[in-house]
């Protein structure tokens, strides 16, 4: 695989994960369960889209056919993205949500760290400049789940159900092709199998201090990263990018 | 044991203010998440540098009816202004 494509390729997985995440989050704005709350996530989900415009401009430039990223988030059909499966799951209920953060964060916080020793010098900026913003949604949702799993006997049990039905979507984070190979062997990008140890490292001790267990299997639904998806991302898509479709260009 | 998360008052220290400064109150159920849900309501376009939670419950206030003893003295003791000093300007804000 030649490097320019699967550095396009790769820079376009880590857009959509924080473009269609951000999306996602964003729907809870002004239904979240108590105030701070919906402020701190539609905080989150301004980060995320932030974070997006700097992914997802690199990979326009790289791919150099004259898109933008904001070509790349409203013009792409669903078979296009590349997302990870585990960030376009519904958002459940609040614990459910955080949960899926969760898991997020901490993927997220190990690879950057890993990024900024990348050979690719935009891409260490990015993941030097995104760093911190990840580090703190880290710390918010991990002190959250900590909070809602050793919290009542009602909470406790919704963050055991939220993580017993999202972990099989976590074991895609680690699971490379072709397009990782051919970055890690140029030094641009760290095999997604070498974070896992890290990964789990940290959201172990983060659910053991939530009194939450993780379930034991590891089956992996796969699929994200190559471009098919679940029903739910059309959905997504059809709510994000009506707009630019209906009315072509249109600024405001 | 009541549902509903205790108040807290929030104090932040700006940029370049000298002390924190009272900036409004919201819930949180400890601490830490009252620090945390302050750096989210108050602090998320660079306002602060340092961030205060105190629980309302904590903080001990005169009460309104207190009012004329404890702040309207006679006010024909100029005596008690210092207004007939010069501040050397290496002094700075007082």
């Amino acid at each position: 695989m030649k490097r320019k494509d699967a550095l396009f390729e790769f820079l376009l997985r880590m857009g959509d994960n924080t473009l269609v995440l951000g999306h996602r989050i964003s729907e809870w704005c002004g239904h979240a369960p108590v105030i701070e709350e919906d402020i701190a996530l539609a905080n989150t989900a301004l980060d995320l889209i932030g974070q997006t415009q700097l992914w997802l401009g690199l990979a326009a430039e790289i791919e150099g056919k004259g898109r933008d990223a904001d070509a790349l988030a409203y013009l792409r059909d669903a078979w296009d993205f590349r997302n990870l499966l585990l960030v376009e799951r519904p958002n459940g209920d609040f614990g459910k949500t955080l949960m899926r953060q969760f898991l997020f964060d901490a993927f997220q916080s190990v690879l950057l760290a890993r990024l900024l020793r990348s050979s690719n010098r935009q891409i260490s900026e990015i993941a030097e400049k995104t760093g911190k913003e990840v580090a703190y949604h880290l710390e918010r949702s991990s002190g959250t789940v900590v909070r809602l799993g050793d919290g009542t006997a009602e909470s406790h049990g919704r963050m055991q159900a939220a993580l017993d039905d999202l972990w099989s979507y976590s074991g895609e984070m680690f699971t490379g092709d072709a397009v990782d190979a051919t970055l890690a062997r140029a030094g641009i990008a760290p095999e997604p199998r070498e974070l896992r140890a890290e990964w789990t490292a940290t959201v172990g001790s983060v659910l053991a201090s939530a009194t939450l267990m993780p379930p034991g299997d590891d089956f992996a639904h796969l699929g994200g990263k190559t471009g098919e998806h679940t029903e739910h991302l059309g959905f997504i898509l059809a709510d994000m990018q009506f707009l630019q479709r209906a009315y072509p260009g249109a600024e405001w | 044991m009541s549902s509903e998360w205790p108040l807290w008052e929030i104090f932040v220290r700006g940029q370049h203010g000298l002390n924190h400064r009272h900036v409004g109150s919201l819930h949180a159920p400890d601490a830490g998440m009252a620090i945390r849900n302050a750096r989210d309501v108050y602090t998320r376009r660079n306002e602060g540098v340092s961030i205060w939670a105190v629980r309302s419950a904590d903080i001990a206030a005169s009460a309104p009816g207190d009012k004329g003893p404890l702040y309207e003295p006679a006010n024909t003791k100029v005596y008690r202004h210092p207004t007939f000093f010069d501040i050397p300007d290496e002094v700075g804000p007082m």
